[in-house]
């Protein structure tokens, strides 16, 4: 398969591109986040979402969706990432909808037609500390009657407070650091005993921290096999991070637009600043970035679409250099604009908020580095 | 089962039945390289596998057959390149014939330029170098001043090149030659000469690797003949438009320079932690090499990716014209960094130069013949240059 869109994808990306462009673009942002709602994002735009058929991307054709793959979410990301649109997309219809693919038909039952009407949001609940650490999962799930009861706390569940259902990872044997012992529940957002704690972050977003105490689950809550969960929550982080990955590629792409734009209008000593050198070469060197970083987002979705035993490497790969260009991107942003770069007036700064928050979204940069080694044995 | 699928198990079954087994150890040095030529210095098992690919059109598979080629497809290229990757075998035939010569005339070549050039090539009977930079030419490729007289049936050539790869060994040369003094890009012709006419004369230069890979060149009223037989000119493309052919090849160069950025199969993490050792965790037993080999892995496996995403596109006729420039430069970047972290690891012992132990200084003047990635072919700081004016379109001053 060539490393580049075919046709039927780079549609999807003119019609993703015009959407997010039209409906979600950094006026929309400003806007949501200006009246301090307590989402973070629109749910009316959710819903548009699900017209489009975005939220069934990652749906089979047989249970209502598109039938596509991870290419097709990523296209969709991308533009996200572009016009720094609110919405709980990655999270629901990437990662949330690849887990409950790994489980069984009656969850997928029971969840996927709100998602893909646009009425259902999820949120994510896997981090337990400042860092990602997934491996490291210890919050208790306890056989309790004919289920589970969940006791522990969980944070960075982003639009958790928005949410109607969590997907919850939780250890119901062994111990931490152990691959064995993880079971994924599918949890109602209301259920007793669960205290959400909604925290607006440094680009906006809302995310909850998380408290179980005793709260009580049905057998059938469970996604995929009980103790055998790491092999769901790999398949998330999978579709997660490579979805991550291009929403990232799309703020550094979007970042590196406006600042190009920037220097070509800027003029000091009676010149454009984009004359001189000094900026050129630094742009040029993040044009080169930023192209490698949107080879690896794509090879990565490609190899998870064909199903490649390699592609949790190639994910790590993407995400990483995904997150090292646009860091790149967004610092060499602020600094080409100059002071107005420091002023909430411009969006470059936006930019560098999101990619803040986005790197740390599943494992940042050093995480999936220090991962590609120990895949390579070292 | 796909038709590429079927080339791909009559491929992997021909590779193997017919690669002779010294082809398929891995190379240690230059000398491992199998050049051809009218003067060849074949080690053993070369000239076997070069004919036998040769006679297959798979010295260069993706040329037509008529010109000596395999005729394949680009999918069916890539899946011989990565088969004989798999199988570790070497490549049968390099040249600047195949690499840089060949896609010019397919290019601008007349049919009866290809047929009397191409097959040579492809068979690996006819060694090329290239003439680009002189002197007082680097960066300024264009205001090379190496003249080539018209005078009536032949050109006359004097003037000096330098950096001309391995002129000493080889048997032809395409040169760029000032025909029209009166304009600096519309006065630059691409000819083609013989090395071993009178008034040619070459002189390695010895580098800071203490090898000779590059030299002198200079021409003392060399007579060139206007046409080597009909339809085959001497001069490709257009007398005095040279400068377009020349423009095309560079980027073919810097796509090629650009490929040592993906090169080294295996991780560098995992070689230097058999050698260093691992902590009980498995890890390498030195963290801060640990981190830099890791970034490092980071980097060549993503720059392999964009090699790929760079071929694939460049055959599709879906990249910048300028993108070769981005990937020489971040390619040759790459390149340069994981020497110098090599040579880090290597620690004191790298350092020898002459010993049986280091294989004659082996990675020290790899690590040493690295530096000239990013000069030759065209400085980094040209091809952001480039980037920025061509991709970004940035003013000029």
């Amino acid at each position: 398969m060539p490393l580049y869109l075919n046709d039927d994808q780079k549609m999807l990306q003119d019609s993703a591109a015009d959407f997010m462009k039209g409906e979600g673009d950094v006026a929309h942002f400003r806007e949501f986040r200006d009246k301090n709602c307590k989402d973070g994002f629109s749910h009316a735009l959710w819903k548009q979402f699900a017209e489009m058929g975005f939220t069934g991307i990652l749906v089979s054709e047989e249970e209502g969706g598109l039938g596509l793959g991870h290419v097709e979410a990523g296209v969709v990301l991308e533009e996200i990432g572009r016009n720094l649109t609110p919405s709980p997309f990655l999270a629901t219809a990437v990662a949330g909808v690849e887990a409950l693919n790994a489980g069984g038909k009656a969850l997928r039952e029971k969840y996927l037609p709100g998602i893909l009407s646009g009425d259902s949001v999820l949120a994510l609940a896997i981090d337990e500390g400042a860092k990602h650490r997934p491996d490291q999962i210890s919050m208790a799930a306890t056989r309790e009657g004919n289920g589970f009861k969940l006791d522990g706390k969980k944070q960075f569940v982003v639009q958790g407070g928005s949410a109607d259902t969590l997907i919850v990872v939780a250890r119901t044997s062994g111990s931490a650091g152990e691959d064995k012992g993880l079971t994924v529940f599918a949890v109602d957002a209301n259920a007793n005993g669960l205290a959400k704690d909604s925290v607006r972050l440094v680009d906006s977003a809302m995310a909850a921290h998380v408290a179980f105490d005793d709260v009580v689950v049905d057998a059938d809550a469970v996604i995929g096999e009980v103790d055998e969960g790491n092999a769901v929550l790999q398949r998330m982080l999978n579709a997660g991070r490579a979805g991550s990955a291009a929403e990232t590629l799309g703020v550094g792409a979007g970042a590196m637009d406006i600042t190009v734009d920037y220097i070509k209008g800027r003029k000091q000593f009676d010149t454009i600043i984009g004359s001189f050198q000094a900026l050129q070469h630094r742009t040029a060197h993040l044009y080169s970035e930023m192209e490698i970083a949107r080879a690896t987002v794509l090879k990565s979705q490609q190899m998870l679409d064909e199903g490649s035993s390699k592609a949790a490497m190639m994910v790590s790969v993407a995400k990483a250099k995904a997150g090292k260009a646009t860091a790149l991107s967004v610092r060499e942003g602020v600094q080409m604009h100059g002071g107005v770069g420091m002023t909430d007036e411009y969006d470059i700064g936006l930019y560098m908020k999101r990619d803040r928050a986005l790197a740390e979204f599943m494992g940042d940069a050093n995480y999936h580095t220090n991962l590609v080694a120990e895949m390579h044995g070292y | 089962m796909s038709d590429l699928e079927s080339f791909r198990e009559e491929t992997v079954a021909w590779l193997e039945a017919n690669c002779p087994p010294e082809m398929r150890e891995p190379m240690v040095d230059e000398n491992d390289i199998c050049w051809g030529g009218k003067n060849p210095t074949f080690n053993p098992g070369q000239k076997e596998w070069m004919d036998k690919m040769a006679a297959k059109g798979w010295t260069v598979p993706d040329w037509p057959k008529e010109y000596g080629g395999g005729g394949l497809s680009r999918a069916e290229t890539k899946v011989l390149l990565q088969e004989m990757g798999r199988l570790k075998i070497r490549s049968p035939l390099s040249s600047f014939g195949i690499w840089m010569l060949g896609p010019a005339l397919l290019h601008f070549g007349t049919e009866e330029q290809k047929l009397h050039f191409l097959p040579p090539i492809a068979r690996g009977e006819v060694r090329w170098c290239q003439g680009y930079s002189e002197p007082g030419s680097g960066s300024d490729l264009a205001s090379l001043q190496t003249s080539a007289e018209d005078k009536g049936d032949h050109y006359l050539i004097n003037g000096q090149k330098i950096w001309t790869s391995y002129a000493d060994k080889a048997d032809w040369i395409f040169c760029l030659t000032r025909t029209d003094k009166t304009s600096k890009h519309k006065g630059i012709s691409f000819m083609l000469f013989d090395m071993t006419n009178k008034g040619v004369e070459t002189k390695p230069i010895v580098l800071i690797s203490g090898q000779s890979a590059f030299c002198e060149t200079f021409f003392a009223d060399v007579e060139v003949p206007k046409s080597y037989g009909e339809g085959v000119s001497s001069v490709v493309g257009e007398v005095n438009r040279g400068w377009d052919v020349a423009k095309y090849l560079l980027g073919h160069e810097r796509s090629m320079i650009s490929g040592d950025g993906s090169s080294g199969a295996t991780s560098l993490g995992s070689k230097f932690a058999d050698q260093f050792g691992r902590d009980e965790m498995g890890r390498l037993d030195d963290p801060m090499l640990r981190a830099q080999m890791a970034d490092m892995d980071i980097d060549v496996l993503a720059f392999r990716a964009m090699a790929e995403r760079f071929g694939d596109t460049f055959k599709a006729n879906l990249c910048h014209p300028a993108q070769p420039n981005m990937m020489k430069y971040a390619g040759t970047e790459i390149n340069k960094r994981r020497h110098e972290l090599i040579m880090s690891a290597g620690g004191s012992e790298v350092l020898e130069w002459e010993s049986d132990a280091s294989n004659g200084g082996l990675t020290a003047r790899g690590w040493l013949r690295t530096k000239a990635n990013s000069i030759e072919g065209g400085t980094s700081e040209v091809m952001l240059n480039v980037v920025s004016k061509q991709i970004l379109r940035l003013p000029n001053a």
